[in-house]
């Protein structure tokens, strides 16, 4: 039989039951589209995070107080024996060869009250650098200015956010903030960049490191990043950052350092299992729909007892017959993946033209995986009744009769 | 072209056994007129069925033209069929959903012919038997006589050497009857052996042979002296 005999054979079959057909082609392309859906999502999620952390660049460590024990040894004591991570640290770290630059970072909520309007606001301690790294520039006014790190001054920057909640429209440089007890003049709004995770500083606001630790009352510091002079040396110079804050702590480790790239991969691996455990579970929805093409195929085998009766007085061979019911049930799936891939690509380009922050891509190995599935599940279920079929005595087909009684 | 020898065939009826054929013995050359008559039940679809290799015979040998078929498995059986053997049935089975040209060049589908030779081939039998204005209508569109006519069609689009029909009279009224009888009459004096199960002493008579059966045994074979 030629290929677009059988192509034109089965499609009659098909279009002659349109809503058995209907059901089946349903089932299918829910089951492709949800997978590509779910993985599309898992996949935008996780590049989302990604493309938010990659910001700091991966020649910068983050320096965290306190240790994390991974290897054994004595059990952390939680807090106790801490040692505050200060600007001084800092300092020093500066002056380690192979340092480019050192931000340090404090974190607060504190009340914020301007033009009359009262918030609940996070408040960033930082100094200029960590804009740098993170490459964030001002749309308005200018950053913080460069200060030594201990000195506290009046000045504050905006996150994009915190304009719109406090101000309006109105125009805002020069204007005063009260952060806490203390008043600040807005030198700078940051630019906008919508939508992130992390640490978001749109709706921050930020002062001078120093007068963050006056506001909060506090020596220690938060993190403190360190951006190194080149790539290569984040390796060599974990070891020194380390004695150096064990020669100023008293003989105490009580950091914990971090690398761009560590915490990413953490992040990735935890993303893509997310990705692949959501596109699992879907892909459960196609092997319902490969049960439901089982049942097709036999309702089909059972009502055409007759017509394969009928094939094989004509000369259909065992094969022929094998053939024609399994290549219907692959027309289905393949018409019905076809829709799926189609549906799930048009529900992650609605959302992501709701919502452009959030990008789209469905994983190749998702989109390959959900057609291959679709195809593998409807020849295994259809497999059987269609052997069934082929199998017949020709004899009793002919009578309408599916079970041979000897 | 065929034959038969000590062909046997019991099937169970729930827990009786019922001896469709008993030890037929029979031969038939190329280009006779059969017909096959007898009581109902006495074995004439069992021995067609067979002489069509759609039923497997318990005992006994059957060859034709001279290949011994009751040796062949499954699918050399159906390639037989396929190359050398015709059908009619009584309820026509034909393919509800395919019009009747879709019906009739079916064989030359199932055997990969490409669509050019099948339509030339298609149109010349159409045009044969009248049914050129009905080759697009349903099965469902056409009377019991042109549905017929369409399955005469369809048995003999591969030209096969032997066209067996049971009981093709047998859903017609006697005029349609009549003219499904004489297709099939004008065929055989083409050349094909034509073999015919019927229960109307009448249309059996018309036969140049005629077999008679009873629980499964061949009762009676009348030959027309002038054959
Ligand atoms: N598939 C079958 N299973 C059981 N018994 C059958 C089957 N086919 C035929 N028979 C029995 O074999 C006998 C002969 O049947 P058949 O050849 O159809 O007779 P006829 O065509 O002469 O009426 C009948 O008794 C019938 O009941
Ligand atoms: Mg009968």
């Amino acid at each position: 039989m030629r290929t677009p005999d059988l192509f034109r054979f089965n499609l009659r079959l098909l279009t002659g039951q349109w809503f058995r057909t209907l059901m089946t082609l349903l089932a299918t392309a829910v089951g492709v589209a949800a997978v590509l859906l779910l993985t599309g999502m898992g996949e935008g999620a996780r590049r989302f995070v990604l493309d938010e952390f990659n910001l700091l660049g991966n020649d910068v460590l983050i320096i965290l107080p306190g240790r994390k024990e991974t290897t054994g040894g004595l059990p952390p004591l939680t807090g106790e024996g801490t040692r505050d991570l200060t600007l001084d640290d800092a300092e020093a770290l500066l002056r380690l060869p192979g340092v480019r630059t050192v931000a340090p970072l404090v974190v607060g909520l504190t009340e914020v009250e301007a033009n009359g309007r009262n918030r609940e606001l996070v408040v960033v301690g930082t100094s200029i650098e960590l804009f740098r790294m993170r490459q964030l520039n001002a749309a308005q006014g200018q950053l913080l200015p460069v200060l030594p790190l201990e000195r506290a001054e009046p000045v504050c920057v905006i996150g994009a956010e915190v304009r719109r909640s406090l101000f309006a429209q109105q125009p805002v440089l020069g204007r005063w903030l009260r952060t806490g007890d203390r008043r600040c003049r807005v030198i700078g709004v940051l630019e906008d960049r919508g939508v992130s995770l992390g640490t978001d500083m749109s709706e921050a606001v930020i002062i001078p490191v120093a007068s963050a630790q006056q506001l909060f009352n506090t020596q220690g510091l938060f993190r403190l990043f360190v951006q190194v002079q080149h790539l290569d040396l984040i390796e060599p110079l974990k070891p020194s950052i380390l004695d150096l804050i064990q020669s100023r702590h008293q003989g105490e480790r009580d950091i914990t350092l971090i690398t761009q790239d560590s915490l990413l991969g953490v992040f990735d691996d935890v993303l893509q299992l997310l990705t692949l455990a959501v596109g699992a579970i879907a892909a459960i929805s196609l092997v319902v729909a490969g049960i439901l093409i089982m049942n097709i195929t036999l309702i089909s085998v059972s009502q055409r007892t007759s017509e394969i009766g009928l094939l094989k007085a004509l000369g259909a061979s065992e094969r022929q017959v094998h053939r024609l019911f399994l290549s219907e049930a692959l027309m289905m799936t393949l018409i019905g993946a076809t829709l799926g891939v189609l549906t799930g690509y048009a529900l992650l380009w609605g959302g992501h033209w709701l919502w452009p922050q959030f990008p789209v891509s469905v994983p190749l190995w998702a989109l390959l995986g959900a057609v291959l599935l679709a195809i593998g599940v409807a020849l295994v279920f259809a497999w059987l009744p269609a052997r069934k079929a082929a199998r017949l005595p020709p004899v009793l087909a002919l009578k309408g009769m599916t079970d041979a009684q000897h | 072209m065929i034959r038969l020898q000590q062909l046997c065939k019991c099937y169970q009826l729930g827990d009786e056994p019922v001896q469709a054929l008993d030890h037929v013995d029979l031969e038939i050359g190329a280009g006779e007129y059969l017909s096959v008559m007898g009581p109902s039940g006495s074995g004439k679809s069992t021995l067609l069925n067979m002489l069509g290799l759609l039923d497997t015979p318990d005992s006994g040998r059957y060859w034709l033209d001279d290949i011994e078929v009751s040796a062949l498995g499954e699918e050399a059986r159906a390639a037989e069929r396929s190359r050398r053997i015709g059908f009619v049935f009584q309820a026509y089975h034909l393919i509800e959903r395919l019009s009747a040209r879709e019906n009739i060049e079916l064989p030359l589908v199932l055997t990969g012919n490409a669509p050019d030779e099948r339509r030339a081939r298609v149109d010349e039998l159409l045009q044969r038997l009248g049914l050129d204005r009905h080759a697009d209508h349903l099965p469902n569109q056409l009377s019991g006589g042109q549905r017929q006519r369409v399955a005469i069609a369809r048995a003999v689009i591969r030209k096969p050497a032997l066209l067996l029909a049971d009981e093709p009279t047998g859903n017609l009224d006697s005029h349609s009857g009549q003219g499904v009888i004489e297709l099939l009459e004008e065929l055989n004096g083409e050349g094909i052996t034509l073999v015919m199960v019927t229960h109307d002493p009448a249309m059996g008579k018309r036969a140049r042979r005629r077999l008679w059966m009873q629980d499964g045994k061949l009762i009676k074979d009348e030959q027309d002296a002038h054959a």
